[in-house]
C-alpha cells in the first residue's frame, strides 16, 4: 500500500531491503540444501567429510585476480572403470586382480600442490593386495612413489612417506614437481606439463574388491576456501545467516514485545505494579550486561538457546520501558480508552488492542533497527570464544580464524568472508531501519 | 422495568462527592480537589436534563463518577434502583451496556488505528454479540443512524480521513449501539466548527426521541440547551446550585450566580467566551479550601453578611419544580 509507496522515496532502503532479501535467500539456500543435522555433523570435520579438502586454503575465485594461479584440488577414483580420463590395462587370471590404471593431468601452476594422497579400500581373507604407483614427469623421469601391501583402509601421504623423500632428494611434493637440476636450490624451479600417474594393483585371493582414490590438495578450494581443520568454509558462512537472522530476530522481537506489553502493563495498572516495574528496571540497568552473559557462557551453557534466554531476559527491563512508559501515559489519558472502559472493555484487551497498537509505528523502526545488533551480539560472543560449539556462524569462523593467526598468516579470507556477512547484515537492516524510521515519525524527516 | 409510569426515576445521585487526593512526592497527602461536593438530583426515564456551569466546576468528574470511572468518596450513584458502587461483576457488564458516553474532543475519543467498522464493533464483540453477521448489521443501522451515509463510504475508513463533525457522528453512534438507555454527552459540540454544532446537536435531539433516551448534556454554553433539555442544572464549584425547567429558568432566574451566567450569554453578539470569563466577576474559589458558607457568596452581590459566609444555604423549592440553594429564598 502507501507504505510501499512512501518507502521508494529512499532509494537506500530499497538497496538494504535487497540485502536483507539476498541473506534471507541464503539462509533458506541453507536450510534447504544443507539440513541442520548435516551442518553440525559436517563442521565437526571428520576424517571421513574432509579428507578431500586441502586445510586452509582459499577460494578458487582467488585465482581470478591472479597471474600465477593457485593449483586446484581435484580427486578421482582410478578404479572406476567407467571414468574415461583413467586407461586401465586388465592383466587379471583366474579371478585374480592384476590391473593397471594409467592417469594423466596438466600442471600448469607456479605453487606446488599441499600434499597428493592415495586411498585404497580393499576387501581380503589372509593375502593382502598389493599396490605400486609411478609418476612419470614431463622431462621423463620415472619415480617410484610406492610399492607395498595394501591394508584394508589403506591411505598413503606423498608428503609424509621417507622412502619417496629419499629416492626424490627433498620434500616429496617438491622433489616430484621441480626440475632435478633445481632441487638443491633455495627456490627450486617448477616444472610445468603433463604427469602421468600408474598405479598397479594385485590381488592374491579369488573374490578380492579394490579401489583406489587420487586425491590432490591444491593450494584453494571451494567457493570459500577451508580451515584448520579442513572444514569447508561456506557451510558456516551459509549457516551464519539463518542462524544469526534467527537468533537476531527471536532476540529483537521478543525483547521487544516483552518491554513493550510490561511497560504498558505497568503503566495501565499504575501503583505498584508500576513503581515494581519502574525498580526492577532501574537494578536491571545498572546490571553490566556483557559480563553477565560471559559468566553464564562460561559457568552454565554455551548453548545458543541459554544465550538467547539470558540476552531477552536482562534486555527486556532497559531503559526503553521507560521512554515507551511516556509514551503510555498519554495514551491511558486518551479519552478513546475511556471510552473504552464504559463500553466494558478488559483490562487485558485495553492494553493488547487499545495501548499496545498505538505505539506499534513508533516501535517498528528500533525493532528493525536492533535486529542486526543481536546478530553481532550472537558473532561476538562467538568470537570471545562463547559460541554454541556445535553449530557453525560467522562469529565462529572469526574466532576460529582469530585463534589460528589468520592475520598473522595473511589468510584474509578466513576472516573477511564472515566480517563482510556481518557487515552487509548491518548496513541492509540499518538503512531499512532509517528510512522506516522516517515513515513512522515524520517529525524527524525534517532534521 | 422500565414500562411503569413515563416519569420513572433512572438515575438517583444523592449526596454525591468526588474528592480527588493531591499527592505529595507520589505518596502522602496533602489535601483534596472537592470537584464533586454534595451533589443531588434524579434523572427520569425519557428525559434529558443540562448541566452547565464554568470551566473546573466538576461537570466531567460528576459524570465520569456516574460512568463508573471514578469512585464516589461519600453519597450513592443508584441506576433502575441498584447502587453502581456494589456493583458485582456481572452487573457491572450490564451497565456498560446501559450507559453511552459522548466526549467532548471526537478526535481523541476514538481510537486513531482503528477503522470506523472496527470501532464501532468492539462495544458489540465487549458485550457479547458473537455473530458477525448480526454485528455488521447493527454497525450498518448505526451509521445509517447518525446519516454517515452511504454507510459504505465511511465503513471502512480510518478516524483521520473524517471532519470533527463526522468523527462526532462516530462517537455518538457507539454511544447508541448497545441500544443504551442513558447518554453522557460532556460537551459534545464545544470542539466542533459552528457550521456543524447546529446539526450534531439536533441529531442527539433525533435520537433522544426516537429512543426514548435518558440523556444528560454539559455544556457551558447556555444558548445550546434549549435543544433537547427539559431542566437545566446549574453547576458551581462542585455543587448543583439552581435546577430547574429550561424555560422557567432561563425566563425567570433566582441563584445570583445563573443571572450572572444568563446575562453573559444574552448579550448580543458578543464572543460567548470572551464575556463568560467578565460575568460574573472574579474568580470561583479553590476546590481544595472552598470558602465557608454558600461557595459563591465572594462573588455575590446580594450577599447577606453574616449569614451567606457563615452557612451553607440549604435547597429551596420556589414553586414550580424550581429548587434553588440560595439564602435570598428562605
Ligand atoms: N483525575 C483528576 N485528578 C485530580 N484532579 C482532578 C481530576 N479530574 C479533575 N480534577 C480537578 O477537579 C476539578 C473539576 O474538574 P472537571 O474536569 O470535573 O471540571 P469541568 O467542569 O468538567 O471543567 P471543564 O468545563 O473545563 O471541562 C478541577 O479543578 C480539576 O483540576
Ligand atoms: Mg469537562
Amino acid at each position: 500500500m502507501n507504505l510501499f509507496k512512501q518507502f521508494k522515496q529512499y532509494p537506500t532502503a530499497i538497496i538494504g531491503l535487497i540485502l536483507i532479501a539476498i541473506i534471507i535467500f541464503i539462509a533458506l539456500y541453507a536450510i534447504i540444501t544443507i539440513p541442520y543435522e548435516e551442518a553440525v555433523r559436517l563442521w565437526r570435520g571428520n576424517e571421513e567429510d574432509t579428507y578431500r579438502n586441502p586445510q586452509k586454503v582459499p577460494p578458487v575465485w582467488v585465482n581470478l585476480f591472479r597471474k600465477d594461479k593457485f593449483p586446484e584440488s581435484f580427486s578421482i577414483y582410478l578404479t572406476d572403470e567407467e571414468n574415461k580420463e583413467v586407461v586401465v590395462e586388465d592383466n587379471s587370471e583366474d579371478g585374480l586382480i592384476n590391473k593397471t590404471y594409467t592417469y594423466k593431468f596438466d600442471y600448469n601452476y607456479s605453487t606446488y600442490l599441499q600434499e597428493i594422497i592415495l586411498y585404497g579400500r580393499n576387501s581380503f581373507q589372509e593375502k593382502q593386495p598389493f599396490i605400486e604407483a609411478f609418476i612419470i614427469t614431463p622431462d621423463g623421469r620415472n619415480i617410484r612413489v610406492v610399492n607395498g601391501g595394501m591394508s584394508p583402509k589403506y591411505v598413503f601421504r606423498f608428503s609424509q612417506d621417507s622412502k619417496l623423500k629419499r629416492r626424490v632428494k627433498s620434500d616429496a611434493i617438491k622433489g616430484i614437481f621441480s626440475t632435478p637440476e633445481s632441487i638443491k636450490n633455495e627456490s627450486p624451479e617448477l616444472l610445468k606439463g603433463e604427469y602421468t600417474l600408474v598405479t598397479k594393483v594385485r590381488s592374491f585371493e579369488e573374490n578380492t574388491k579394490i579401489s583406489v582414490e587420487l586425491v590432490a590438495h591444491g593450494r584453494v578450494f571451494g567457493v570459500a576456501g577451508t580451515d584448520h581443520l579442513r572444514r569447508d568454509i561456506s557451510i558456516a558462512l551459509l549457516w551464519g545467516a539463518p542462524i544469526g537472522l534467527t537468533f537476531g530476530l527471536i532476540a529483537a522481537l521478543g525483547i521487544s514485545i516483552l518491554t513493550m506489553t510490561i511497560s504498558a502493563t505497568g503503566t495501565w495498572f499504575g501503583g505498584f505494579v508500576d513503581l515494581l516495574i519502574q525498580r526492577i528496571t532501574e537494578v536491571n540497568m545498572m546490571l553490566p550486561f556483557l559480563p553477565i552473559l560471559i559468566m553464564v557462557g562460561t559457568f552454565y551453557s554455551k548453548s545458543i538457546l541459554a544465550i538467547l534466554g539470558v540476552t531477552i531476559m536482562l534486555s527486556i527491563f532497559s531503559s526503553s520501558i521507560k521512554t515507551y512508559r511516556a509514551t503510555f501515559v498519554q495514551i491511558k489519558q486518551s479519552t478513546y480508552i475511556e471510552a473504552a472502559k464504559v463500553y466494558g472493555a478488559s483490562n487485558r484487551r485495553i492494553i493488547f488492542r487499545y495501548m499496545l497498537p498505538k505505539i506499534i509505528p513508533m516501535l517498528i523502526p528500533g525493532l528493525v533497527l536492533s535486529i542486526p545488533s543481536y546478530v553481532f551480539l550472537e558473532a561476538s560472543l562467538a568470537v570471545l570464544g562463547l559460541g554454541d560449539p556445535r553449530l557453525p556462524t560467522w562469529g565462529k569462523l572469526i574466532n576460529d580464524a582469530h585463534t589460528n593467526g589468520a592475520l598473522w598468516n595473511a589468510e584474509y579470507y578466513w576472516i573477511l568472508e564472515p566480517a563482510l556477512l556481518l557487515i552487509i547484515t548491518g548496513f541492509a537492516f540499518a538503512m531499512v531501519g532509517f528510512a522506516l524510521d522516517k515513515i513512522f515519525n515524520p517529525r524527524l524527516r525534517e532534521q | 422495568m422500565e414500562n411503569k409510569t413515563e416519569k420513572d426515576v433512572v438515575l438517583s445521585v444523592k449526596d454525591l462527592r468526588v474528592w480527588f487526593e493531591l499527592k505529595k512526592f507520589g505518596f502522602g497527602s496533602s489535601g483534596f480537589v472537592r470537584a464533586v461536593d454534595g451533589v443531588n438530583f434524579d434523572l427520569h426515564n425519557r428525559e434529558s436534563i443540562a448541566i452547565v456551569g464554568e470551566s473546573g466546576c466538576g461537570k466531567t468528574s460528576l459524570m465520569k463518577t456516574i460512568l463508573g470511572l471514578y469512585k464516589p468518596r461519600e453519597g450513592s450513584i443508584t441506576y433502575l434502583n441498584k447502587n453502581i458502587s456494589k456493583f458485582q461483576k456481572s452487573d457491572l457488564k450490564w451497565y456498560s451496556s446501559q450507559v453511552g458516553y459522548v466526549q467532548q474532543d471526537p478526535f481523541d475519543a476514538i481510537a486513531p488505528f482503528m477503522s470506523i467498522r472496527k470501532i464501532l464493533e468492539e462495544p458489540l464483540i465487549i458485550n457479547g454479540v458473537k455473530n458477525k453477521k448480526e454485528r455488521e448489521d447493527r454497525i450498518r443501522n448505526v451509521l445509517d443512524e447518525v446519516r454517515l451515509t452511504p454507510v459504505d463510504d465511511f465503513i471502512e475508513k480510518y478516524p483521520h480521513m473524517l471532519s470533527g463533525g463526522q468523527q462526532q457522528r462516530v462517537v455518538i453512534a457507539r454511544a447508541i449501539i448497545l441500544q443504551q438507555h442513558l447518554l453522557v454527552a460532556d460537551e459534545p459540540v464545544s470542539m466542533l466548527d459552528a457550521s456543524v454544532r447546529v446539526e450534531v446537536l439536533r441529531l442527539l435531539e433525533k435520537l433522544q426521541e426516537k429512543y426514548g433516551l435518558a440523556v444528560i448534556y454539559i455544556t457551558h454554553d447556555l444558548s445550546t440547551v434549549r435543544y433537547f433539555s427539559e431542566r437545566i442544572f446549574v453547576m458551581y464549584a462542585g455543587r448543583l446550585v439552581e435546577k430547574a425547567p429550561v424555560d422557567d429558568l432561563l425566563a425567570n432566574p433566582k441563584h445570583p450566580y445563573t443571572i450572572a451566567l444568563l446575562t453573559a450569554t444574552s448579550e448580543p453578539d458578543a464572543a460567548n467566551a470572551k464575556v463568560y470569563k467578565e460575568i460574573p466577576p472574579g474568580e470561583p474559589p479553590s476546590l481544595v479550601h472552598p470558602p465557608p458558607g454558600c461557595r459563591y457568596h465572594e462573588r455575590c452581590s446580594k450577599k447577606i453578611e453574616g449569614l451567606c459566609d457563615v452557612k451553607e444555604p440549604s435547597e429551596f423549592d420556589v414553586g414550580n419544580n424550581h429548587l434553588v440553594s440560595c439564602w435570598l429564598y428562605k
